[in-house]
């Protein structure tokens, strides 16, 4: 989920918080009981008691703000997660230092109900599809204020290079996001390695920015909610929480494509319940289940079930789910190699100081 | 057995010193002369010379020239009104001035932003007035407003300290011999206030030249100076081997600049009054 992360006070008191209950956990580990390590509000908490009086299973709810936090409190260690929701770069990370345990799909009764347009998606960082289960899935876009910017010029990225707008456009103050408009402008994949293909974009995006407003991360959604700037790139569930705060914001994703990100379940090595888990995800893949937690967070579902049974609007909002023929163009994240990762470092270097 | 004593009670001292100064240091020294693997190498160091690192230390260095600047012509007219009226209250003066050092910096940094903003509230009364809008906010100007709102009390302070130190006896004795107030202020207060000014541009022209995070809040992420690289380098970047060789091309630059002060400094008082 990416939504915007409060710093500090909350982390610090997240990880005392959990620092201190790990050691109650540890105490019943053997009863009857699952630790779930889930984003922040990511969850229908009815959902949590339907479970519980289904099963007699009683559930452990620890939540966390970024996947960074997630990191160090999984590794940590003082806590045995039994199943875990997070991003996909992290959950292919952990794939990659062998903390993750394949799941056994042949059990579950509801695994069928998921979109096998996701499923394909997710094996950039999964990709055997033994590994995680994706839970909600959304885009990289553009989040533009309806009195300033018509929703017809937002379907191009070439809108960011508009000079009609200039002061008023707000990027991602981190490299591969804002590289994503120039690449996918100039027809290249978003994972790409070629260096030639990554000097290209930066000269785009050096062209790009006397006319931008700022870099930002964290402040963007409250700019744009303060009318700052006409048109913002942002994750879809960054938008979802502007669009919540001012009734003029509206987000789309450009017809050349995007980045695709999807938060998946992946249950670690050091699992003490793996019955639970399995049942917990089988049971979250459920029609009904699955509909309370899309109606809770509002971000797309993978669930195909859900999906069709969703009025025609909802089912047809693009600030919700991005049109199939957008989705065909976006691709998810891939880890990149270290050359390429200090590529990238010192062309956002270039970038920052023309 | 009094020395043994003394020594002692410097002991909680010596241990910060090594665990929060030297050892730091060390670490930092360590990391720049190694590479990845552990091999010794001057290419942290010499990378200085990369033009975007050459670029973004220049920017730096004008800024922070310019901040000193415009701190300097600020503070000292403003010293020399406070030192030379004997009015009631003027310490309370004095400390208003301070006050709002008091304040967490990020904080008045923060609050600068929502000021200058598009839709801010400045932009709202130059609307109002008729003048119409500015871009303000995101631009070098902004970086360099905020580094001497900053940094401003760290220039009136010394200066204003060693004002007051001249005694009006001075001052009498050169307009009984006869110089016009443009003599005395040149021949007179100007040569016993350098120590204070020297004092003064130190205080600034370091915190500026090595800010990161007034450029980030005020620069909108599009104004880098070598503090942005370095924190780039340790934060996203994570080349922590890259960062601390700039950060320690960063520190030659400090002392050398310290260094040139003290030169013009002849007396020694300037860091005295500190």
């Amino acid at each position: 989920m990416k939504k915007f992360y409060m710093l500090s006070l909350p982390l610090a008191a997240a990880l005392f918080l959990g620092g201190c209950r790990g050691t109650a956990d540890a105490a019943d580990a053997d009863s009857n009981t699952l630790v779930v390590l889930n984003y922040g509000k990511y969850l229908e908490p009815s959902v949590i008691e339907q479970f519980e009086e289904e099963t007699g299973i009683k559930i452990k709810l620890e939540e966390y703000e970024s996947p960074e936090e997630m990191y160090t409190k999984f590794t940590a260690g003082s806590i045995s997660y039994d199943v875990v929701c997070t991003s996909d770069y992290m959950v292919e990370r952990l794939i990659s230092e062998g903390e993750v345990s394949p799941i056994d799909f042949s059990g579950f009764s509801n695994y069928q109900n998921l979109n096998p347009d996701i499923l394909e998606a997710s094996r950039i960082f999964d990709p055997e599809n033994q590994y995680s289960m994706p839970y909600f899935y959304g885009t990289l876009g553009i989040l533009y204020n309806t009195t300033m910017v018509s929703q017809e010029e937002t379907q191009s990225w070439n809108i960011l290079w508009d000079d009609t707008y200039r002061d008023s456009i707000i990027m991602q103050n981190s490299v591969r996001d804002t590289f994503v408009p120039a690449l996918r402008l100039l027809g290249y994949d978003i994972n790409t390695e070629d260096d030639r293909e990554l000097t290209d974009a930066l000269a785009l995006l050096i062209e790009q920015k006397p006319i931008v407003y700022a870099y930002y991360v964290d402040e963007t959604a409250d700019e744009m909610a303060a009318g700052n700037a006409a048109m913002a790139l942002v994750y879809s569930g960054e938008a979802a929480y502007a669009m919540e705060l001012n009734d003029d914001l509206s987000y789309s994703v450009p017809k050349e494509g995007s980045n695709l990100w999807i938060d998946s379940w992946f249950i670690p090595k050091r699992c003490t319940h793996r019955e639970n888990a399995e049942k917990f995800l089988d049971f979250l893949c459920r029609e009904d289940v699955a509909m309370a937690n899309f109606e809770y967070v509002c971000y797309a579902s993978p669930n195909q079930k859900v999906v069709d049974a969703l009025d025609e609007e909802v089912k047809n909002d693009p600030t919700i789910f991005p049109p199939d023929e957008i989705l065909e163009n976006c691709t998810v994240y891939k880890q990149l190699g270290i050359d390429t990762t200090e590529r990238y470092s010192y062309l956002w270097k270039t970038l920052k100081s023309e | 057995m009094y020395k043994l004593k003394k020594q002692f009670l410097a002991g909680p001292y010596f241990i910060w010193m090594i665990g929060f100064i030297l050892l730091p240091l060390a670490f930092i020294l360590y990391y720049a002369l190694t590479t990845a693997d552990g091999a010794f190498t001057f290419s942290n160091i010499a990378a200085i010379a990369d033009p975007v690192h050459v670029k973004s230390i220049v920017l730096s260095l004008k800024l922070g020239a310019i901040c000193t600047l415009v701190c300097l012509v600020l503070a000292y007219p403003l010293c020399m009104i406070l030192s030379s009226f004997r009015f009631r209250h003027q310490s309370f003066v004095v400390f208003l001035f301070i006050l709002p050092m008091w304040m967490n910096f990020m904080l008045r940094i923060l609050a600068w932003r929502l000021l200058l903003s598009n839709n801010g509230i400045v932009n709202s009364i130059l609307a109002a007035v008729g003048i119409g809008h500015i871009k303000m906010l995101n631009t070098q100007t902004a970086v360099v407003f905020g580094m001497v709102y900053d940094f401003l009390p760290f220039m009136i302070l010394p200066i204003y300290n060693s004002m007051v130190r001249i005694k009006p006896e001075t001052l009498e004795a050169a307009r009984d011999l006869g110089a016009g107030s443009f003599t005395v202020l040149v021949k007179i207060i100007f040569p016993l206030t350098l120590s204070g000014i020297i004092s003064g541009v130190i205080m600034v022209f370091v915190p500026a030249l090595t800010s990161f995070v007034i450029s980030d809040l005020l620069g909108g992420g599009k104004v880098l100076l070598i503090g942005n690289v370095i924190e780039q380098e340790f934060m996203q970047g994570t080349n922590w081997h890259l960062g601390s060789g700039l950060s320690v091309v960063l520190m030659l630059f400090v002392i050398a600049s310290m260094a040139l002060m003290n030169v013009f400094d002849k007396d020694g008082g300037g860091t005295a009054v500190w």
